[in-house]
This record gives C-alpha cells, sequence and structure tokens, in this order.
C-alpha cells in the first residue's frame, strides 16, 4: 500500500500504523530504504512474512524533510532512521532527533543524499565527530578506537560512566562510512555486482548473491541448475571461514595459543579451498547476474575430497573447545541476548539464532540452489550468551558440510551430463549463465550471509542502476550490540565482540 | 595436555617463503599480465572500455595496467584472453605509486628470485625486530582478515622478526587499508605523526591506492595518498598475505636504508625519493629498488 503526504499536516499516522499492523500480525521488519520517486522521495518499509515479501511506503512530496517515524512503534527500524536522516537528510517525527550513525554530517551543505543526483562530489571539511550523548558532573567517558589496538576494522566504542549507574556504551561506525549506495547510481549490473562483494569484504558472495537475486527478479531470469550448486558452494565456504573468523577471535581473546594456531589453520585452509575453487580468496568474481562465471576449479570429487577432510579436523578441534573448561567458563552467562531483546530488533543470523529468533532465508525464502537441497534442522536455542552464540557457530558449520556435500555431488553429475552432451553435440547454451538483458524495473534480493540476512533492493534502467539500498546483517543487529553489556563493560568486550561478529563494513556502508 | 598433542599434530606448516618461492596453484588470480608483444586490436580496445576501474590504458602504443587500479575482476582477459591474463605471482608490491603502470611481461622467473634473496637478505641485515601499526581507514574488511591471517601457522610473521603493535610510539611501519574514509583521515594522520623517525607507510590493497571500486566520492578520498605519505603499495582487492608480506619486506627495506635518505617524505607521491645506494652494506638488494627493475624490463 502507498500512502502519500497531501499537505504538510503530517500527524498522519497512516505509514507507521499500516507496518505496525503488519508486524503485529506476524510480519518480520526487514528493512527501511529511502529512494526518490517521482515528485519527491519514497520512504520503503519491507516485511517478510514466510516466504513473501511485503511492503509500505510513503511518498514524500520534494521539499518536505520530516516524516512521520516507525520507531516507536517498529524498534527496529530506530536505526534505518537514523541512517535515512544522515544520508538524506529526512527527519522522522514522533522521536527526538537521533545521533549521527552513519555520516556526522548534518549541514545542508555537501549532503551526499543518495539519488539527489549529479556525480557524487568530495565534502570539505573532514565531519567533526559529534560529542558523546552523556553530559554532566560525574560523566566519564573513556573512548575506545577508531584505531583499534590490534589488526581490527575502524570503530569507536564511548564507555559512558554517569556516575553510580550502569556504563554505557555507545559505538560509532561513521568513521568508515564510504559512500556506497551513492556509488552505484548509474552503473553497468557487471559492475555493480563488483561494487556489492566489496560492501561487506568478508560476506562478499552473499552480497553478490543477494544483489544478483534483485537484478534477476527484475529480468526474469532464472540460473542454471549448475550455477546454483556453485553458489551454495561459494556461501557455504564464506559461511565456515566467518565461523571460523569469529572463533579464532574468542580463543586470541581467552590467550588460548594453541587453539588460536589451529583454528586460523582450518581459517587459511578455507581460504585456500576458495582460493583454489575460484582464483580469489573471498570468492569474488563468482557470482555474475545470470549465473556464475564459469566451471569451478575443482571437481565434485576433488571437492568433495577436500570437505572431508576440513570437517574432520574442525569437528575434532571444536569438541576439544567446547570440553576445555577454562574457554567455556568465560562464554557462558557473557552477553546475553534475551529472546524479548532479540524479538524487538528483529535480530538476524547466529545472534538471533542463538536468543530464539529462528529466520534463515535459504530455508523461508530459499535462493540459489537452497531450494532442492536437505537442509538440516539445527536444534533450536534460546540462551542467548556467548557460549550459546558459539554453539549456533558450530551447528551451522556442520550444516555448511551437509550441504557443501550436497552440492559437490550434483557438481560431479553435472560434469557427467557435460561430458556425455558434448559427446552427443546436444549441449546448448551455457551451462553456467544465463543472459540478462537491458531491463527495467524494482525488485528486492536476498541471501543469508554469515552474519544473518543480507537484502539489496535494486532499481534498474535499461539495465543500468538507477539506485540500490543495502541492509547489510551487520548493520541491523548492530542495534542490539551495545544492550548485551548489562555489567562489566571491559572484561567480557572481546567475548561479545567477538560472539557478535559483526562487520564495520557492512554496518557503515 | 590435549591442546599440545593436538598443536603438534600437523608437523611444520609454515611456508618457507621468502628463502623459498610458494606456488599457490597455477589458477590463482595474483596480477594482471599483459602481453607486451600485441598491438592494439578492436577486442583490446573494448576490453580497455570495459574495466571497471579505468585501469587499463594505451601508453606509446602499448596497453598498460595500473595495478593501483585493477580489482583483478578478470573482464579483460575474458574479453581479449590473448592479451590478458591472470597470474598466481603476488609480489608486485611497489615502491612509489608510479611503479605500479606496468606495460608487458617484466616479471620473469629470474626477476622473483632475484627480489627473494634480496628480502631475505634485507630482514637479516637489520638484525632487530620491526613493528607494524595497522589502521583501517575505510576498508571493505577483508584486507584485515588477510592482514590477521600473517599470525596464522602458515605465514607466521614473527618468525621473520615482525610483529604487529598497538602503540604507534613503537611503529616502524604504517600499514593503511581502506579507501581514505574522510573519517578516518583525521585518526590516520594522528597515528602517523605519532611514530617515530624512521617511518614507513603501506598502502595495503587498490583501495588504498586509489579508492578501487569506491573511488572517491562524498566520503572517500580515492585512496590514502593525500592523508599520509606512502612508500609502498601493495595491489590486489584486497591483496594476498603473501602480497602483504612481500609489501611489508620492502617497507623492512627502506626502515634499514632510511639513514640513507635523511628525510621521510612529505605527502604526495613517492616516486621522487631518493634512492639507496649501492654502497649501502646491504649489497645488490639495495642497489636498485624492484620498481625500477620493472621498469628497465620495459625497455
Ligand atoms: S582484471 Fe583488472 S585490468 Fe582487467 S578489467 Fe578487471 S580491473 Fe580492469
Amino acid at each position: 500500500m502507498v500512502s502519500a503526504l497531501e499537505d504538510d499536516a503530517f500527524a498522519d499516522n497512516a505509514f507507521p500504523a499500516a507496518v505496525a499492523d503488519r508486524v503485529e500480525h506476524g510480519a518480520r521488519f526487514v528493512g527501511l530504504f529511502a529512494t526518490s520517486a517521482p515528485g519527491g522521495t519514497r520512504i520503503l518499509a519491507v516485511l517478510a512474512r514466510g516466504h513473501a515479501i511485503e511492503q509500505e511506503a510513503l511518498l514524500l512530496p520534494a521539499g518536505r524533510t520530516r516524516y512521520p517515524g516507525l520507531a516507536q512503534r517498529v524498534p527496529a527500524a530506530e536505526w534505518y532512521e537514523r541512517a535515512i536522516l544522515d544520508l538524506h537528510g529526512l527527519e522522522p517525527t514522533g522521536r527526538s532527533r537521533p545521533d549521527p550513525l552513519v555520516f556526522p554530517l548534518r549541514s545542508g551543505a555537501g549532503w551526499p543524499r543518495p539519488t539527489a543526483g549529479g556525480p557524487p562530489r568530495p565534502t570539505d571539511p573532514d565531519p567533526p565527530s559529534p560529542p558523546p550523548s552523556l553530559q554532566g558532573e560525574g560523566v566519564f567517558t573513556i573512548p575506545y578506537g577508531p584505531v583499534r589496538s590490534g589488526v581490527f576494522e575502524a570503530v569507536e566504542y564511548l564507555v559512558e560512566t554517569p556516575g553510580e549507574d550502569i556504563p554505557h556504551l555507545r559505538t560509532r561506525v561513521f568513521y568508515k562510512h564510504r559512500g556506497i549506495e551513492k556509488r552505484f547510481e548509474d552503473m553497468s549490473i557487471d559492475d555493480g555486482v563488483l561494487l556489492a562483494e566489496r560492501y561487506e569484504g568478508v560476506a562478499s558472495v552473499a552480497h553478490a548473491m543477494a544483489f544478483c537475486g534483485a537484478v534477476e527478479r527484475v529480468a526474469g531470469v532464472e540460473i542454471p541448475p549448475a550455477a546454483g550448486a556453485v553458489r551454495v558452494v561459494h556461501a557455504e565456504l564464506e559461511r565456515i571461514a566467518n565461523h571460523l573468523d569469529s572463533t579464532v577471535r574468542h580463543v586470541e581473546g581467552a590467550g588460548q595459543a594453541v587453539a588460536f594456531a589451529r583454528f586460523s589453520l582450518h581459517k587459511e585452509r578455507v581460504m585456500r579451498l576458495r582460493g583454489q575453487l575460484s582464483g580469489s580468496r573471498f570468492g569474488r568474481g563468482v557470482i555474475v547476474p545470470g549465473g556464475v562465471s564459469g566451471a569451478p576449479g575443482l571437481g565434485g570429487a576433488e571437492l568433495l575430497q577436500a570437505v572431508d577432510r576440513l570437517e574432520k579436523a574442525i569437528r575434532a578441534d571444536c569438541r576439544l573447545l567446547l570440553a576445555t573448561p577454562s574457554f567455556v567458563d568465560r562464554l557462558r552467562g557473557t552477553g546475553v541476548v534475551s529472546p524479548e531483546l532479540a524479538a524487538r530488533y528483529t535480530l538476524v543470523g547466529p545472534v538471533g539464532r542463538a536468543s530464539g529468533q529462528h529466520e534463515d532465508v535459504r530455508v523461508s525464502r530459499p535462493y540459489a540452489a537452497y531450494g532442492h537441497l536437505g537442509q538440516p534442522l539445527a536444534e533450536p536455542r534460546s540462551d542467548g550468551d556467548a557460549l550459546t552464540r558459539l554453539h549456533v557457530r558450530f551447528d551451522e558449520m556442520w550444516g555448511s558440510f551437509h550441504l557443501l556435500r550436497q552440492a559437490a555431488d550434483d557438481l560431479d553429475r553435472t560434469e557427467a551430463d557435460r561430458t556425455e552432451a558434448d559427446r552427443t553435440g546436444r549441449g546448448t547454451g551455457s551451462p553456467w549463465r544465463n543472459a540478462v538483458g537491458p531491463v527495467s524495473g524494482e525488485a528486492l534480493g536476498w541471501a543469508e550471509a554469515p552474519q544473518g540476512e543480507v537484502a539489496y533492493l535494486v532499481e534498474l534502467h535499461e539495465g543500468s542502476l538507477v539506485h540500490a539500498r543495502v541492509r547489510s546483517a551487520s548493520f541491523h543487529n548492530l542495534a542490539a550490540f551495545a544492550l548485551a553489556f548489562p555489567h562489566d563493560i571491559l572484561t567480557d568486550f572481546a567475548f561479545i565482540e567477538a560472539s557478535f561478529g559483526l562487520s564495520i563494513a557492512g554496518a557503515s556502508g | 595436555m590435549p591442546w599440545i598433542t593436538r598443536g603438534l599434530s600437523e608437523g611444520i606448516v609454515t611456508t618457507r617463503y621468502p628463502r623459498r618461492p610458494d606456488g599457490y596453484g597455477p589458477d590463482f588470480h595474483g596480477t594482471l599480465l599483459v602481453d607486451p608483444g600485441r598491438g592494439v586490436d578492436r577486442a583490446t580496445e573494448r576490453a580497455i572500455g570495459e574495466c571497471p576501474t579505468g585501469a587499463l590504458s594505451v601508453v606509446d602504443g602499448q596497453v598498460e595496467v595500473d595495478r593501483g587500479r585493477c580489482v583483478l575482476c578478470g573482464r579483460c582477459a575474458t574479453l581479449q584472453p590473448e592479451v590478458f591474463r591472470f597470474d598466481p605471482s603476488f609480489d608486485h608490491s611497489t615502491i612509489g605509486r608510479s611503479a605500479l603502470h606496468v606495460r608487458g611481461g617484466a616479471e620473469d622467473e629470474e626477476t622473483l628470485a632475484w627480489i627473494r634473496s634480496g628480502l631475505a637478505r634485507r630482514t637479516k641485515a637489520l638484525r632487530r625486530s620491526v613493528h607494524i601499526r595497522h589502521v583501517d581507514a575505510g576498508s571493505d574488511g577483508s584486507e584485515e582478515w588477510e592482514i590477521a591471517a600473517l599470525t596464522n601457522p602458515v605465514y607466521d610473521v614473527g618468525r621473520l622478526g615482525i610483529f604487529f603493535t598497538a602503540s604507534p610510539h613503537h611503529a616502524d611501519i604504517l600499514l593503511a587499508t581502506g579507501v581514505g574514509t574522510v573519517g578516518m583521515a583525521t585518526p590516520l594522520r594522528t597515528t602517523y605523526e605519532a611514530m617515530p623517525h624512521p617511518k614507513v607507510v603501506i598502502a595495503a590493497g587498490v583501495d588504498a591506492a586509489s579508492g578501487g571500486m569506491v573511488g572517491p566520492g562524498y566520503a572517500s578520498r580515492g585512496g590514502i595518498g593525500d592523508v599520509v605519505p606512502v612508500d609502498v603499495y601493495v595491489p590486489g582487492s584486497p591483496p594476498s598475505p603473501f602480497g602483504l608480506l612481500h609489501g611489508i619486506l620492502l617497507a623492512v627495506g627502506l626502515v634499514g636504508t632510511a639513514g640513507n635518505r635523511g628525510t621521510t617524505g612529505r605527502p604526495g607521491g613517492r616516486a621522487d625519493r631518493p634512492r639507496p645506494q649501492g654502497t649501502h652494506p646491504q649489497g645488490p638488494a639495495s642497489a636498485v629498488e624492484p620498481g625500477d627493475r620493472t621498469e628497465a624490463g620495459e625497455a
């Protein structure tokens, strides 16, 4: 449904009411996006119900900069409203003016405003850092970052200690905002997928799949079955690599030197396998609109062997790690995200699944080859602490291995079919990629990244991009991060950060 | 003590690089090579036009690839495989930005072996450990993974006397990643200024060299070059751990020869930096920098 704001009387609450009504009746809030539209700006709320996508749109006439906000009734929308204010200068009513989140520039001059037209131009001078939110006597603010100690992405954590009260954590991701959504404008779809791969570089495959999923939906193109299997292979190896990375961060924080060496070696082997399959350790260049760029560098049988070897070694070390009391004790009861909190913010990925939010778009809205592969049902969990999140990651790795084996089998069969087709001369077209024409239209694409669901809203005009809006799981889950520190911020920091496994690039755009 | 037995069970996994080359497999997209012998035909022109980052151009009738822009997407190699092809080699870091502009196939095995042995000598000759301060100035996150990989048992940079430090006051090398966001300009500059002399700056990855796919924009400076003076460029999107290691070892050479240079330079391109002289005790490795060698290969 589209609501239009006719005049300045934006007591009109039809838009938030409509979205809240859908949420109250079982729809899950996916994201809130601002795009240009004929005559002004469109604010689009995207929701999901089972396998279906639902939308509510609000048209803001040109010149209007305030709109009825959602966050009071749909808390998960809060951070989206903050990002829309930062980038588009549109302010939600019904709440106090939110803090800057992805870009702190608040003067009208040089406002990036994706869709404002014209090429991106540099902002000058550098945006100043906004002051901490709490001020007053006895308030201490301890900043950590944005240059971290150790090899981490740039982010600033402010620990605010208001007198006797419990310290409060604020996360500031805007230091590395790169302005990627603006960059998408006018790109070709082939360039667009290369940029999508770099939105959240540790989840390149998932982003490329979500972007291509949107493009393929606009074009009405199905990908060839073999391409679906290749996409699954790369997506699941990406998931395993990310979960191993999170595990490495955990054991590093706990000072487990041998476990650190072991898990970082496993991760390196996964990265090398990805490199062997695609030429890129991050699977870049594999996913293209309409399918995949070509045959994987390893045959199905070789892949199967490599996967079996990896799984055996990783399982043994995971078992040992979970039987190491000094390690497990650090995680138990640490950084608890209650099921209520997870539901309030519709948390996704392993963070959500450790707290009773079981949505997984591989199952609910299957894409690539997921629809016909048998997917293991993971044990439902809801304890919500760092240990539970680690359990979820391990469960997901076993699920990934299960999927990898089936996809490798599929590839093996494709190779056999292909040889047969070549022999009989019946082979037609590419087994890897279907053509995507210069189409126009708008669609949503999605994929289950290692961090959770990533969604792309893509509009095309004759094959080139009008706009792309990105919702990464890292951004979506960031809202709950500060709330997972109920007591002692400093002692548990490394574990809580590792157990969330968020990418700052993905959160800041 | 189960973790201890676990630690021993794999034997030696550490790579022998730089003492010995470590192949990554023939299909790895380490870098893009241009066949120098070919003129510029239709297909080549088309490939040049389709490059997503404008990394290809024609200079003096020869195709030139700017590795500071190439994101290794492979499009040119698909459109004109007779001129462009991937190569698994990874040691293409350069001193100075202009040396990333490469024509023809200058990297023969001999050159690589020569660089490697020179680098091994350098780490030895420095006779002390080298400390690296990493700063993310707007990466996509993948560069941090590859830098962190340098401490895994395969690369294990500690064995070369290379360590990461949290304090800029103890750092010799600034290893910067990312497109140079406006938000990180000041923190990056501050870190650089807090480092003692001599200091060397590495721009890790095409994002840091040119902005890569992101390029310049309202929030990106299109590389870190106008924020801090870059000495060593590591191509790749992201660079592989081997590529990073090669860049770090080049930087170690600069740390070791910095006493000869007098200054640590100023913001801007560094292609014009004074070169170490052949009389330096480190011998032939410092007599000619690899960047020069690449240019010599074209002649
Ligand atoms: S491989 Fe490099 S040079 Fe070739 S088209 Fe891609 S970015 Fe351009």
